[in-house]
Order: structure tokens, then C-alpha cells, then sequence
């Protein structure tokens, strides 16, 4: 029978990502699945204020290791506490969110473990209790459906992907002591814009390309604060120096799942597609009427982006009053 | 400085993907083949830092044999040698069952550095290097945009959600490319040239030490492929006024799609 899921939790500046309520919602439903219960793991230091939150996403067990050393996530560190718990625990599934650093963390822990591995599905189901795990590949030109085998099932969540549901579990808090063991890492600093929304997790994506005709994204910028959405942008945008590299949507860019994903000067190329394609709802303004975004745009204006970006923000506020 | 980079031969980002009569796995006759654009950034970087302090840059590759263009085209790039390690059972591994086969040619190896690539784009796993670094209980860093070597030591800027950290990890490390790192160089004619004399090796299971066994069954298997949902969409909006196209785009996307 089921040993049970465990949930890795994620914070970022002392709140939970939004990714890891996807991942503790998804896990409960897995759970269920299983007849099992849902184990979260929060890992940090001073975490006092947070760590029953787990609790209202159907955590039926809390477990909270805090320690200095994994105030920041360090690979070692975190790879040797999590298999720890895991060895303990022996769960069945493992399932955590597909940021930067559920991505490194899995595929450690993967190798680690000699568990298999689903990275950045978009979809879970179970039959016959194994884990099937659907994630796009080839830059999301094939969703591929994945059989798990072997313990733990370690599944990462494409962020923006699953929904989030609110579910009571017990919640009980079990305090674990563990020692993160040999580490070579040094942590030495860090920076974030903490102002910014980001853009894997945004709900809503609006980016700009070449039509953008330069730096100043300012008419973007303004619709996306409205909407408390993310700027993204094309490679062309990108190389141009408009924006930073990190601002990139495609295959060699990062990916997004928003319930909007507005594309302003973009001709929609398949290394761009590639990285909004999972979008819910796809919006083109272009004023080509035969660039090929409009064939994957759910809705589409053929115009001119500077014309129409002010006047649908202008709409949009409209509605918000 | 004894440099490997981990390069896996792709279909180019801009090839047509169709589904294979066995329905797990893609179509493979009108592909063009290229260099993971993610180890394009390794192969830079491994040649910087070997002309900051000196050294070898080994490319290694596990594929069939059309991968030995890969690293040839590596090779004309600059790198020192290739080794492809090509094997039947190879061919059918998951992330993890290449890792260890990676991870066991590396065994007999001397390295200081490993550079993998963040992801292959054709099965977008994001797991191999790390998992190398795992097999050789070695440090790793991922996402990689900047990295300084003194020391012994490498010190490296990985990107985050909203930023950047930096960490240091003792020699020898494997840290994975993240687009920002650098700006990969074209194969000149004189190095293409070059490259025809270059050493490569195409190796067996066997050569490298280990049984097909101990790679065993993949653990995580492709039991289906199938294409995304088409969008039906493509409703352009149109109206009388740019103004009235604004409002029906807007009404739309509030009642009809919910997104708003
Ligand atoms: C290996 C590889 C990887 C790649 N990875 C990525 C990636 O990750 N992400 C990515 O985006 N690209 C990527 N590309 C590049 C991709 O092929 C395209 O070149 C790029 O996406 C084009 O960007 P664009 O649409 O902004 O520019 P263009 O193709 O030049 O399109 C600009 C569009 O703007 C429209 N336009 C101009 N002015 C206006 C205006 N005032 N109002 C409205 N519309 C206007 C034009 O009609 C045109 O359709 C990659 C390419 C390769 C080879
Ligand atoms: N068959 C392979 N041979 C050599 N390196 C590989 C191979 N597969 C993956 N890699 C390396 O691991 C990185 C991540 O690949 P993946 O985990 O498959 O997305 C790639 O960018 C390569 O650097």
C-alpha cells in the first residue's frame, strides 16, 4: 500500500511561492487518489509564522526542519535533509513546484534516490496507484505522457500549470532536528527585485518584440501594472538590448503558463511559441495581418500596437471601476 | 584546467515534430540536427576559461552516431577533443540512465570542471547535469550566467525567480548554462578544418566500464505522445473604430474567456 506524498514547500523572502500551494493542492488530490495522506515539508530558518499555512491545502502532517543552514536553498544542503526525511518516511510520491529551485532540488534528489523523475508536467493523474505525468517536450510541440516506476515518484510542477485548492488537513506541526550533513556550497549573495512580479508566475504576460521599435516599453508596462501582470519579451527584444535576458518567453527563454498572455510585436515564431503556448488565453496585436501569431492566438487586432495598447488599458480600467 | 562539457545533439528549434507510428517517439527522417543551443553556451564558456587558464576542453557526448557531428562542430569551435559514447542500450535511457552513463565515462576521466547545458531542448528534462554532479558527488550550480575561477575555487551568479544569487563551490564542480552567460562563436573555416584531426572517440558500454545491467529499464517511460489542443480561435476582432475593437477585446476577455 501507499506510504503516502510529501509536498516541498518553497519560500521566497519569508512568504510560501504561489507554485507551492499548486504543488500541496496537487498533492492532496494525489492523495486521495492513493487513500493516503499529505506529509509537507517547509525547510528554512524562522519560519514560525508560515509553517501551519500547509495545513489549509490539506497537509495532514506538518514537518518543519529549522536550521540556520538552510536559510537559502543550497542544493547540498536541501538534497541531504530532503533524503533524509524521504529515507525515513519512505513515501511513495514526491511532488514539489518546477522554479529554479524545485528544478534543481528534483533532479538531485532524483539521482540521489534513484527515484524517476517527471520535471515541469502540466498534468498528473493516477492509475492503479502509479503516477501518470503529462509534460510538454520539444519545446511543447508533443505533451508526452510519462508511467513512473520505482520510490519515490518524484513529480515537479510546471508553475501556473495546476490550480489551487483550498482543502483542511490536521496540519499537525512535527518538528524534525536534522543535520544537513557535508556541504560544499558557500552562499555569498544575493539580489532580487522584490517589486517585480515574476514572470513564471504571473496570471497575467504581456510581452513585447521587435514591433516594440525600441527600449521603452512604457505602454506595456502601464497595461501590466494595471493587471499586476509581468513584462516579458522576445529573443529579438532581448538581443536588441532592450530587455534583460531574463525577460525572455521561448524555447531558450522561460516558459509561461498565464490565464493571459498578450504578445505586442511579435511575429510568433516557434521558438516563441514555445515558451507561452500553455497560456490559457492567447491575445496578438500586430499589425500583419499574416504574422503567424495569429494562428495560435486565441483573439487577435491587426493594428498598431502603440495605438492599441493605451486604449485597451483605457478599457480595462473601465470595467475595474 | 581540465575542462568537459557534457553536449547532446538536438533537432534545431525550428523543425517540424511529428509523432512516429510507435507513438512514443518523434519522427526522425526530415530533422536537422544541432548542438543543444543551452551546450553552444558550455563549449563558449569551457574555451574561455581555457584561454584564461589554460588547459583541455573534452567534449562528451551520449547518442547514436549522427552525434559525432555535434562534436565535431564543437570541435571547430575550438574544443580539444570528443568522445561519443554510443551503445544500443544507451539509446533507450531515460535523464537518470544517461546521467550514470555520463557519470561513468567521467570516472575514468581527470577533470576540474563540468558544464552541462540547463536542458536539452528536445526532451526538456532539466535533470542530467545536475544528476552527473550527483553521480560524482561533486557540487553543482545551475542557471549559471556568470562564473569567476581563483583558487581552486568557482564562484558563480545563477538567475532566480526576480534575480540572482551567488554562490562558490571548491573545484572540481559542475555548474549548467543559463542564456546571458555568453555569446557562443561561430566555427570558423580554418577551425573546421582543424577539427577533421582532432581526436575523437566512439566508445561502447563496455569501453567505459559498465554493463548495459547496471543502467537497466528507464524509470520513467514515455507510455504516449500526443500533439497540444489546437486553438480554434484566431477571432480577430474587428469594428468601426480602433477605439470600439478595444472595448469588444476587452468585453471578450472579461465575459467570454474569464481572464479578466
Ligand atoms: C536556437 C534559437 C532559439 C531561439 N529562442 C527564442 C526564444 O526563446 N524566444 C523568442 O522569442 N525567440 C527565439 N528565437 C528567435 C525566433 O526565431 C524569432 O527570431 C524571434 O522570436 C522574433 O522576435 P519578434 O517576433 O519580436 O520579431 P519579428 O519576427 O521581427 O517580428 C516583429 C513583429 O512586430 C510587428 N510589428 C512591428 N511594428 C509593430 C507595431 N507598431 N505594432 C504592432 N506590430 C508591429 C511586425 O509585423 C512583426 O510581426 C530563437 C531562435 C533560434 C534560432
Ligand atoms: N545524451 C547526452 N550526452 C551528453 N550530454 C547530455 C546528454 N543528455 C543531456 N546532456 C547534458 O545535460 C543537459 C541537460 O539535459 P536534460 O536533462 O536532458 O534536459 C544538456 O544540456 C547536456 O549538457
Amino acid at each position: 500500500m501507499s506510504n503516502g506524498v510529501i509536498a516541498i514547500t518553497e519560500q521566497s523572502e519569508g512568504l510560501f511561492r504561489k507554485v507551492t500551494y499548486e504543488a500541496l493542492s496537487e498533492g492532496k488530490r494525489i492523495a486521495e487518489s492513493l487513500g493516503c495522506g499529505l506529509t509537507a515539508v517547509v525547510l528554512g530558518s524562522g519560519m514560525e509564522n508560515i509553517s501551519n499555512e500547509p495545513g489549509k491545502y490539506g497537509a495532514d502532517r506538518i514537518i518543519v526542519v529549522d536550521n540556520q543552514a538552510l536559510s537559502e536553498y543550497m542544493t547540498d544542503a536541501y538534497t541531504n535533509v530532503v533524503a533524509d526525511i524521504v529515507n525515513k518516511e519512505n513515501p511513495s510520491v514526491l511532488i514539489l513546484g518546477a522554479s529554479s529551485q524545485g528544478k534543481d532540488l528534483s533532479a538531485r534528489l532524483s539521482a540521489r534516490l534513484n527515484a524517476p523523475l517527471a520535471m515541469d508536467c502540466v498534468d498528473v493523474r493516477v492509475e492503479n496507484g502509479n503516477i501518470i505525468a503529462t509534460r510538454p517536450i520539444y519545446g511543447g510541440k508533443i505533451l508526452a505522457d510519462l508511467a513512473l516506476e520505482g520510490k519515490p515518484q518524484i513529480v515537479a510542477v510546471r508553475p501556473n500549470a495546476m490550480s489551487i485548492v483550498e482543502s483542511s488537513g490536521a496540519g499537525e506541526i512535527e518538528k524534525l532536528d536534522i543535520d544537513v550533513g557535508k556541504t560544499d556550497l558557500i552562499f555569498v549573495e544575493k539580489e532580487l527585485d522584490t517589486g517585480k512580479v515574476e514572470l513564471t508566475e504571473a496570471d497575467v504576460v504581456i510581452s513585447g518584440g521587435r514591433g516594440m521599435g525600441g527600449p521603452d516599453f512604457s505602454v506595456i508596462e502601464e497595461l501590466a501594472e494595471l493587471l499586476g501582470g509581468a513584462v516579458g519579451a522576445s529573443r529579438s527584444a532581448v538581443d536588441e538590448g532592450w530587455r534583460a535576458a531574463s525577460d525572455q518567453v521561448g524555447q531558450t527563454g522561460k516558459v509561461v503558463s498565464p490565464n493571459l498572455y498578450i504578445a505586442c510585436g511579435i511575429s510568433g515564431a516557434i521558438q516563441h511559441l514555445a515558451g507561452m503556448s500553455t497560456s490559457k488565453a492567447i491575445v496578438a496585436v500586430n499589425k500583419d495581418a499574416e504574422a503567424p501569431i495569429f494562428s495560435k492566438a486565441d483573439y487577435g487586432i491587426v493594428g498598431d500596437l502603440f495605438e492599441y495598447i493605451p486604449l485597451i488599458t483605457e478599457e480595462i480600467k473601465k470595467i475595474k471601476k | 584546467m581540465e575542462i568537459i562539457v557534457l553536449l547532446k545533439q538536438v533537432p534545431a528549434t525550428e523543425s517540424f515534430i511529428g509523432i512516429a507510428d510507435d507513438g512514443v517517439s518523434i519522427k526522425t527522417e526530415d530533422i536537422k540536427w544541432v548542438i543543444n543551443p543551452y551546450d553552444e553556451y558550455a563549449v563558449e564558456e569551457a574555451l574561455r576559461i581555457r584561454s584564461a587558464h589554460g588547459g583541455t576542453v573534452t567534449i562528451i557526448s551520449a547518442g547514436p552516431e549522427r552525434s559525432v557531428e555535434a562534436i565535431r562542430t564543437a570541435l571547430a569551435m575550438g574544443a580539444d577533443k570528443g568522445i561519443l559514447i554510443k551503445d544500443p542500450a544507451a539509446e533507450k535511457c531515460d535523464g537518470l540512465g544517461i546521467a550514470r552513463i555520463l557519470a561513468a565515462a567521467l570516472k575514468n576521466i581527470k577533470f576540474d570542471l563540468i558544464i552541462a547545458g540547463q536542458r536539452a531542448v528536445d526532451d526538456d528534462n532539466f535533470q542530467v547535469g545536475t544528476a552527473v554532479a550527483e553521480f560524482l558527488s561533486i557540487p553543482n550550480i545551475s542557471l549559471v550566467i556568470k562564473e569567476e575561477i581563483a583558487d581552486g575555487k568557482i564562484r558563480c551568479c545563477r538567475t532566480v525567480e526576480g534575480g540572482t544569487v551567488v554562490l562558490e563551490a571548491p573545484l572540481p564542480a559542475l555548474f549548467t548554462t543559463q542564456k546571458g552567460l555568453n555569446e557562443p562563436r561561430y566555427a570558423s573555416l580554418p577551425g573546421i578544418m582543424k577539427a577533421k584531426r582532432k581526436p575523437l572517440d566512439i566508445k561502447s558500454l563496455s569501453d567505459i566500464g559498465i554493463d548495459a545491467s547496471e543502467i537497466g529499464e528507464p524509470k520513467a517511460k514515455i507510455l504516449a505522445m500526443k500533439l497540444p489542443p489546437e486553438r480554434e480561435g484566431g477571432r480577430i476582432i474587428k469594428g468601426d473604430s480602433s477605439r470600439s475593437i478595444a472595448a469588444e477585446l476587452v468585453k471578450v476577455l472579461h465575459e467570454e474567456a474569464k481572464v479578466l
